[in-house]
C-alpha cells in the first residue's frame, strides 16, 4: 500500500494537477495504512452536447478516459457525478446518448464505477432512463471502511431530495458510528452556493442537519463545472470540473452560461480528479485537467 | 373550494415578504406566461413600494417561479393562473427564475423586475 500512496503522490507531480488536503477529517487516529485507498470522480460529461463551448465535444472524455487508464496504479473505483448526457426532450434519443456514453467508457481498465444522474439525465423523466442503464440513484455501499452515500437531487425537477429520500438517508445514517469516515457524493450542491443560479439542493439543509451528527463527512459533487472547496460547519464539499465546458465562478455573471472555447488554452478548465483517502485520516485530492496532448 | 384554497397559499407567502396588509389598496396585476424557456414579460417595471399582484400562467411545463433574493418560490400549474404578491423593495433590480428544471434552455429562463424610486 505505501507503493500505491508514491504512485499516486507521483502522478500528481507528473499530472501538473495541485494536491490539496482536504478534510474527511477531524479523525485524529491513523489506522492500518492497508486501509488507504483513491479513486476517481469524473462528472458532467454532456454526452450529447455540441456547440462552440466545446469544438471536440466527442473527443475530451476519451482524453480523460486514456488519461485514467493511463495511471500508474489504478483506482480502486470510478465514480460519475452526475450529467453524464446532455438533456434531450426525446426519450429514445436520450437512451441512445446513455447507450453510447457507456460504450465510449467501456475501454476504461477499472470496472467497478458508480453512476449519479445529474439533472440533464433525469430531470424529464424522473430518472427513469437512468435506473433503466445504470441502477439505483441514490445508495450506499462501503469501501474499506469508509461509507459512501450518493444521494439523488435532481430526478424531482424542482431539485429536491423529497421527503422519501430524507427519510432513507436518515434510516442509513442510523446505522452508522457517528465516529466513521462517511463520503457523501451528490450531483448538485447541498447548500445553497448561488440559488439565483439554481446552484443548490431546495432542501439540502435537511440533509445537511442528518449529516451534522456524523463527525468526518466530506461531500464530493458536480452541476457547476469548476473546482470549488466550501465547508458548512465541519462538513467539507468539494466540487467537481467538467468535461465539456466550464462555467463562470460561483455568482460572477448575470447567467451560469458556457465559458467561451479558448482556441490559445483548448481544454482549459476541463479535467477530472484522483481523491486519495487515508482512513481515518483525511482526503486529498489531486486535480487533473485535460491537455490537448492527452 | 379546496382548489382555491391551495391557489391562494402562494399569496399568503407573498404577501408574509411584502409585508403587505389588508388596510392597503387593492394591488396592481401583472400577468406573466412561462413558457421554455422564457417568461413574458421578462423584464417589469415597478415602483418602490408599489404593491402588484403576479398572475402566472405555464403555457407548457410545471415551471416554477422563484424569487432567490426573497427565497420563495411556487410551482405554476399548466394552463392555470397561480397568484404571488408582492411588494417591491427599493430601487433595483430583483430576479426571478424557473427553478423546476424544463430542458435544454432551463438555465436562461429568467427575467427581473426593474424597480424605480416612488
Amino acid at each position: 500500500m505505501t507503493l500505491q500512496r508514491r504512485d499516486f503522490l507521483q502522478l500528481a507531480a507528473l499530472g501538473g494537477g495541485a494536491i490539496s488536503v482536504a478534510g474527511l477529517a477531524g479523525c485524529a487516529t491513523r489506522p492500518t495504512p492497508a486501509d488507504e485507498f483513491y479513486f476517481v470522480q469524473l462528472s458532467d460529461i454532456h454526452w450529447g452536447f455540441n456547440g462552440p463551448p466545446n469544438p471536440d465535444a466527442r473527443g475530451t472524455l476519451p482524453k480523460a478516459v486514456a488519461a485514467v487508464n493511463a495511471l500508474p496504479t489504478p483506482p480502486d473505483f470510478i465514480v460519475f457525478t452526475g450529467d453524464l448526457t446532455h438533456t434531450t426532450d426525446d426519450p429514445v434519443e436520450r437512451r441512445r446518448r446513455m447507450a453510447e456514453f457507456k460504450t465510449m467508457i467501456e475501454p476504461l481498465k477499472v470496472k467497478t464505477i458508480r453512476f449519479l444522474p445529474g439533472e440533464h439525465d433525469a430531470s424529464l423523466d424522473r430518472g427513469a432512463a437512468f435506473h433503466e442503464n445504470f441502477g439505483d440513484t441514490y445508495y450506499r455501499f462501503e469501501h474499506k471502511g469508509v461509507h459512501f452515500i450518493a444521494l439523488d437531487n435532481v430526478s424531482d425537477k424542482g431539485t429536491t431530495l423529497g421527503a422519501e429520500q430524507l427519510a432513507w438517508l436518515k434510516t442509513e445514517l442510523a446505522t452508522l458510528d457517528p465516529k466513521a469516515p462517511l463520503v457523501i457524493l451528490a450531483h448538485r450542491p447541498l447548500f445553497p452556493l448561488v440559488p439565483k443560479w439554481d446552484w443548490h439542493t431546495r432542501d439540502g439543509a435537511q440533509a445537511l442537519e442528518l449529516l451534522m451528527p456524523h463527525e468526518h463527512v466530506t461531500v464530493f459533487y458536480g452541476h457547476i463545472h469548476q473546482e470549488h472547496h466550501f465547508q458548512t460547519g465541519h462538513i467539507a464539499h468539494h466540487s467537481a470540473r467538467s468535461l465539456m465546458f466550464p462555467l463562470p465562478a460561483p455568482g460572477t455573471a448575470e447567467k451560469p452560461t458556457p465559458l467561451p472555447w479558448d482556441a490559445a488554452a483548448p481544454y482549459r478548465g476541463l479535467g477530472w480528479r484522483g481523491i486519495e483517502i487515508e482512513h481515518g485520516d483525511k482526503a486529498s485530492l489531486t486535480e487533473h485537467p485535460i491537455g490537448a496532448q492527452a | 373550494m379546496t382548489m382555491k384554497r391551495r391557489t391562494v397559499l402562494p399569496l399568503v407567502a407573498g404577501l408574509m415578504v411584502a409585508g403587505l396588509t389588508r388596510a392597503q389598496p387593492a394591488p396592481r396585476v401583472i400577468e406573466l406566461t412561462a413558457q421554455r424557456f422564457r417568461f413574458t414579460p421578462r423584464v417589469i417595471p415597478l415602483k418602490a413600494g408599489e404593491h402588484v399582484l403576479l398572475k402566472i400562467t405555464a403555457l407548457d411545463f410545471p415551471h416554477g417561479f422563484f424569487l432567490p433574493d426573497f427565497d420563495k418560490r411556487v410551482d405554476l400549474m399548466p394552463g392555470r393562473a397561480v397568484e404571488f404578491a408582492l411588494t417591491a423593495p427599493g430601487p433595483g433590480k430583483l430576479h426571478f427564475l424557473c427553478d423546476n428544471f424544463c430542458g435544454e434552455g432551463h438555465e436562461g429562463m429568467d427575467g427581473y423586475f426593474e424597480i424605480a424610486k416612488a
